[in-house]
């Protein structure tokens, strides 16, 4: 294979060209640079000698040979040698090319395997050196490989050329994987583009929070250096009783959320991520089977990034499909008499979601709080991941958070019910027959999404309200929905008390039982 | 995805951000160096796409290429615009943006070589840059010599040099100054 400035690909270097001639001081200066003391003249001192050959110094060299501009680079100062990535004012290139300067992993070059037995005593030759080059420039070959290339280009000038170009192609590597986007930009983005334009086939309001977190998601995922794959993520929920974990990777949770998300995909219509087979040994399997199952069918691939990529076009395609399905219905039977009015369709179209259930095996939700669920999920699952692999991740924004705490209060004297049912909690202390006004317990979240709720607390079907309040808990939005999450004990959840001990204690279970795996 | 753009799919439209925001964004950003500006120039660049998905034209090239050079276009025209209203510049400014405009074209094209060059190319390069293993690492993953992970890196670098079309010997210009 041969270089574009080497066509021939061997034999002797060819006669350096007119600049070349300026370069040979600078290319001189080179080994007088390994030579010098460790720390002499460097700022910060954070270059240890092992470093010192690395690419970006060596480029300095070619890039003087170029520039014939030789006054500025005379010192020892890599930080200060102009690089490729100022030539293109762009800071994640630049941020990049820090990576490659000379202080680039301070942290790692013995982590770094130097198995490369080329040493001075064996002179490689020509071709070899050649075929370094882009290894060179990426700074990926050993220290002696990379000595040895450099003492070459003082005297090969095909060689130095080339050197040169691929260098500066390296400072146009960039990913745009790399960026970290503002998660609110994504939102303004949609809505202003939708303000200018209005859907004619719109995300339902309660899809928005799964839309919105399962891209958030995404984007942390694409931002995840490989190794990061495999940190241990800890999947934390309450089980009824008491806090349960279980250790999986980054690609776990991804299947997690792939197989349970997967119950309201088959609800649309959707294929199923688990295999007919699988599903046909656990019928009507809950979040924790299907989980199961999936991890055991996906064994082979438990930690690679691959598993990002399934589980991203499911949600997509139920956000698609979701869409088609409220846009079908909200143009149903009665948009023929009033097609304008929009608001009463979307309502028409809300009421005949609410009628579709989602099986979660034991329990089912109706479509909209499914959805609304799933994005709950997808939240508190990116927070354990980001936790992982210490990054920082925010809550929803406030317009999202509403229907999601809203959910969690909703199904409140469902859970207390069932929590009784098991055993789990005292029975009621009356018998409160639907539609009666009960024994009740205000919730009072504070914060973003927060609000007032007022609970039944002897039966789901009792009339709650103000003036039946036995007890009153106050608590943060986001302890709330750490609560519901099963990530803080119901003991130690961060909450204003007052009133009746036993029926803050039944609610607060009650939340920490919503969690599942 | 354009005939869902046509329609007027909202998802379509989160999941076309989804694609390709964080490339309109960095490419904005090359131009214009600033965040604020760079989220304007994003909404900008979206905004047109939904309200003008016919005018892609699939027969040009890739929907990937389209978005890039339109927002190159978008953010070129708000530097100017900013550039404007900043009153009369001196001569060096003049330049000065001008060379970040095309140092912005040629990351435009960096891109379009490293999205269409061979996945083979690209994987070596991804693991030598972006997850800073050496050759000989890189090879273990990849599962080839160390002489086709010296040949991929080296290659794939070629071909992205070519993005380049100042000649490498050029006269430093306005690139040692900042």
């Amino acid at each position: 294979m041969s270089g574009p400035s080497d066509p021939d690909g061997q034999g002797p270097p060819r006669a350096p060209r007119g600049t070349r001639e300026s370069a040979a001081p600078g290319l001189s200066e080179e080994p007088e640079l390994s030579e010098e003391p460790e720390g002499a003249g460097r700022p910060e001192g954070a270059e240890r000698p092992e470093e010192r050959g690395t690419a970006s110094e060596a480029y300095r060299v070619p890039r003087q040979a170029a520039a014939s501009d030789l006054s500025p680079l005379s010192g020892p100062h890599p930080p200060e040698v102009p690089r490729q990535a100022d030539a293109y004012d762009a800071p994640d290139v630049s941020r990049r090319a820090e990576a490659f300067g000379a202080s680039r992993r301070p942290d790692a070059p013995s982590g770094r395997p130097r198995p490369g037995p080329p040493r001075a005593s064996e002179p490689l030759d020509h071709t070899v050196l050649k075929s370094l080059l882009g290894a060179w420039a990426l700074a990926a070959c050993s220290a002696e490989e990379t000595a040895a290339v450099e003492a070459h280009l003082t005297d090969c000038a095909p060689c130095a050329d080339e050197a040169l170009r691929l260098r500066d192609a390296v400072g146009l590597l960039h990913s745009e994987d790399s960026l970290d986007l503002d998660p609110e930009l994504r939102a303004q983005v949609l809505e202003g583009c939708l303000e200018s334009r209005p859907a004619r086939i719109p995300l339902p309001v309660w899809a928005a929070p799964f839309d919105a977190e399962t891209a958030r998601l995404d984007a942390l995922l694409r931002d995840m250096a490989g190794d990061e794959w495999r940190a241990p993520v800890r999947l934390r929920w309450f089980d009824g009783r008491r806090e349960t974990d279980r250790e999986t990777t980054v690609a776990g949770i991804l299947g997690h959320l792939l197989a349970v998300d997967g119950l309201v995909a088959a609800g649309l219509g959707l294929p199923d991520p688990l295999p007919d087979g699988a599903l046909r040994v656990e019928h009507d399997a809950g979040p924790q089977a299907r989980t199961e199952l999936y991890w055991a069918l996906d064994r082979a691939a438990p930690h690679t990034p691959a598993a990002r990529r399934p589980w991203r076009e499911q949600s997509h395609a139920m956000i698609r499909d979701v869409s088609f399905l409220t846009a079908a219905e909200a143009e149903g039977p009665e948009a023929a008499g009033g097609a304008a009015d929009t608001a009463g369709a979307a309502d028409t179209a809300e009421t005949s979601a609410r009628t579709r259930l989602v099986s979660y095996g034991g329990f089912s939700l109706p479509l909209p709080d499914a959805f609304l669920d799933r994005a709950f999920e997808c939240w508190k699952h990116a927070q354990d991941i980001a936790e992982a692999v210490d990054y920082p991740y925010g809550p929803p924004v406030a317009a999202h958070l509403t229907p999601l705490v809203d959910l969690a209060a909703r199904q409140l004297p469902g859970a207390l019910a069932a929590r009784r049912r098991a055993g789990l909690a005292p029975p009621p202390r009356g018998l409160a027959p639907a539609g009666a006004p009960g024994r009740t317990l205000h919730l009072e979240v504070e914060g973003d999404g927060g609000g007032d709720w007022y609970l039944p607390l002897d039966s789901p079907g009792a009339r709650a309200g103000p003036e039946e309040t036995v007890a009153h808990v106050a608590l943060d939005s986001l302890e709330f929905c750490q609560l519901a999450a099963g990530h803080v004990p119901p003991l130690e959840a961060a909450a204003g008390q007052d009133g009746d001990r036993d029926a803050i204690r039944d609610v607060l279970f009650a939340a920490a039982s919503l969690s599942r795996m | 995805m354009q005939q869902r753009l046509e329609r007027g799919e909202a998802a379509a439209l989160g999941e076309l951000y989804d694609r390709f925001a964080s490339l309109v964004h960095s490419l904005a950003h090359r131009v214009l160096d600033d965040d604020e500006a760079s989220d304007h120039a994003t909404r900008d660049v979206f905004a047109y796409i939904w309200q003008n998905p016919h005018s892609f034209d699939p027969r040009e090239g890739p929907m990937r290429s389209w978005i890039a050079a339109l927002t190159q276009r978008t953010a070129t025209s708000r530097l100017r615009r900013l550039q404007r209203s900043d009153g009369p510049c001196s001569p060096e400014e003049a330049e000065r943006i001008e060379e970040q405009v095309r140092a912005a074209a040629t990351a435009a094209r960096a891109d379009y070589i490293v999205t269409s060059m061979p996945s083979s190319l690209r994987a070596a390069l991804e693991l030598a840059y972006f997850q800073r293993r050496d050759y000989r690492q890189a090879a273990d993953t990849l599962g080839v010599t160390e002489d086709e992970a010296r040949r991929r890196l080296r290659l794939g670098l070629q071909l992205l040099s070519s993005a380049m079309t100042r000649p490498a010997m050029a006269p430093p210009g306005p690139r040692g100054r900042r």
